[in-house]
């Protein structure tokens, strides 16, 4: 935890962390604890004055069709962004520590979507698939789709995962690639003396070795498409039509900035804060195991 | 070992060359929608070839945007997005380095406090607290200015633990040739901990750079003034609609803009971002 050699100074260490915990505890602490205060408060339609409600925003969050919708959209959004952007970077990425020749230029054009913002990466799949100028809604119209996602649900939520999904690729392709560096090269031409073809030496050695890599990125990713997509979301189809794309954070942004609904917003930003949690102690679970793996 | 599947050697090539034609092809309609004219794209079905329209395009959002973010030049918003991107990447690695200096190479009262503050601080993006963290900003004064749009997102435990990890690896015996040599602690900083925190500081530099530039939600709430928003959150205005109404040449040309500057970092500080991704992120 620390080294055995430091530097004995009684004012300087606080001087240099203090910056840090000064924003830390202005930007992240107070509102956080707002958060948490507002989320047992209701304020009346005027804002002039609060009561102390207890646990009842949570109670009527949890209750609300609405959220609970939201929570679905959050589950299929997740889970398909999560495996549509790992699933095709792991391909790639056994692809690319094979080929010999060209292997920088490949990543170089793979990792691009790694510096587009997300709500950029939502423009750029929105004039693809808008049913007026799109290339592609044109091209699914003439194999008889009937492509319009400002109307359809299912639809708006296929584009924003793609849209979200295709943004992760290249962080997902750049983990598992130096994953697949580590692996042992005696390991698999072991394998390879031994008579395993290469589909074989894939399941058999390479994907359990990636595990760890695996499980951290599955972490990220989940992470990844409950936050992070809220550009995508917003620039995409503004949680529409009716709703079928309001992904848990978008409806914080929506009923607090939108509705203005403080105590329901503060609660819900509760329960994000709770989910969030967990979710780091998983990955820092799985780090630990990387460890004694 | 490759030996054996010599004969499919063109495999890996041919889904590698699929793969990134795919991850290409957005990337590449917005560039030859920027090349056209309003009627081309309107076409139905555009054209997948450029057109000659590029200066054109390219110059007038530069200097006029679209009424749909007022009038704005959008060399202003690139302007606003180069300074929050370079005031949280450099911000965000000083205040970084300074404090996993102090909790790593000094022993003080509470120093385990200020550690877990700031670990703590990994479990709160700024998406989960997003109405608090606007009302204290506006509190403070600081909506539409750039402490506003830079300051909330500059603590960072990431790259505090990224450096304390590293500082950790040091060599004991550096420390102490530096007190035999009479350094203090702020010398020592300055003269071995910074150059040998090279390779670290520039990984960083881009990881944070892309995240300061494609910063969404917060801009979007700490912003009113169309003068002080960024390009992110200008396209997203531009579109309006997205109807035929919507000047699409200028909107993919400002697209293509707006991606160019983080693509560049990336692309040029490739070797120590890919490293330091990876090491970071563990």
């Amino acid at each position: 935890m620390q080294r055995r050699v430091v530097f004995d100074n009684r004012w300087l260490p606080y001087l240099l962390v203090g910056p840090q915990l000064i924003v830390t505890l202005v930007f992240f602490f107070w509102p956080a604890a707002e958060a948490i205060y507002f989320s047992v408060e209701r304020q009346d339609p005027f804002g002039l004055s609060t009561e102390f409600v207890g646990l009842d925003n949570f109670v009527t969050i949890l209750s609300d069709p609405g959220y609970l919708h939201s929570l679905g959209v959050t589950a299929v959004f997740s889970t398909s962004v999560t495996l549509l952007a790992m699933v095709p970077a792991l391909l790639l990425a056994v692809m690319a520590d094979r080929v010999v020749r060209g292997s920088r230029l490949y990543q170089t054009v793979l990792i691009l979507p790694y510096a587009i913002a997300p709500a950029i990466a939502g423009v750029l799949w929105l004039f693809l698939f808008n049913p007026g100028v799109g290339v592609v809604a044109f091209a699914l119209r003439r194999i008889g789709i009937d492509w319009n996602y400002l109307l359809n649900g299912d639809q708006a939520l296929a584009l924003v995962i793609l849209a979200a999904a295709w943004k992760q690729i290249s962080y997902n392709f750049l983990f598992f690639l130096a994953g697949l560096q580590a692996v042992p090269k005696s390991l698999i031409e072991a394998a390879a003396i031994d008579g395993a073809g290469p589909v074989r030496r894939f399941w058999t050695i390479i994907l359990p070795l990636l595990s760890p890599t695996t499980f951290f990125l599955i972490v990220v990713n989940i992470v990844y498409a409950f936050f992070e997509t809220f550009g995508v979301i917003h620039s995409v189809t503004g949680g529409g039509p009716s709703k079928a794309t309001e992904i848990l954070v978008y409806k914080v942004y929506y009923d607090g900035v939108v509705a203005l609904d403080l105590g329901g917003s503060s609660a819900q930003s509760v329960i994000l804060m709770l989910l969030v949690i967990a979710l780091t102690a998983v990955q820092f679970k799985y780090v630990e195991a990387r460890v004694h793996y | 070992m490759e030996s054996r599947s010599g004969g499919f050697a063109w495999v890996p090539h041919l889904v590698l060359l699929i793969g990134a034609a795919l991850v290409v092809f957005p990337i590449y309609v917005t560039f030859v929608a920027s090349t056209l004219t309003p009627s081309e794209i309107l076409a139905g079905p555009m054209t997948l070839l450029p057109g000659s329209h590029l200066v054109e395009n390219y110059l007038a959002a530069l200097t006029h945007g679209t009424a749909f973010i007022s009038g704005q030049p959008v060399a202003r918003l690139m302007a606003n997005s180069l300074i929050v991107a370079l005031v949280v990447a450099i911000g965000k690695i000083v205040i970084s380095l300074l404090s996993a200096y102090a909790v790593v190479f000094f022993r003080f009262p509470g120093r385990m406090i200020c550690f877990w503050m700031i670990f703590l601080t990994l479990m709160l993006p700024v998406e989960v607290r997003i109405l608090p963290t606007y009302q204290i900003t506006a509190n403070l004064g600081m909506v539409d200015t750039y402490g506003g749009l830079t300051i909330p997102l500059i603590a960072s435990a990431t790259a505090t633990l990224l450096f304390r990890q590293f500082f950790l690896t040091l060599p004991d015996e550096l420390v102490e040739a530096a007190k035999l040599d009479g350094a203090g602690p702020m010398r020592f900083f300055v003269d071995t901990v910074l150059p040998l925190s090279a390779t670290n500081m520039a990984a960083l530099f881009v990881i944070l750079f892309v995240y300061g530039w494609n910063q969404f939600l917060w801009p979007l709430l700490v912003t009113n003034s169309a003068s002080m928003t960024t390009i992110v959150i200008g396209i997203k205005s531009m579109i309006g609609g997205g109807d035929s109404q919507t000047p699409w040449h200028i909107v993919m040309a400002t697209t293509i803009l707006a991606m160019l500057p983080p693509m560049a970092v990336v692309l040029l500080m490739q070797r120590w971002f890919v490293k330091g991704l990876v090491d970071s992120d563990k």
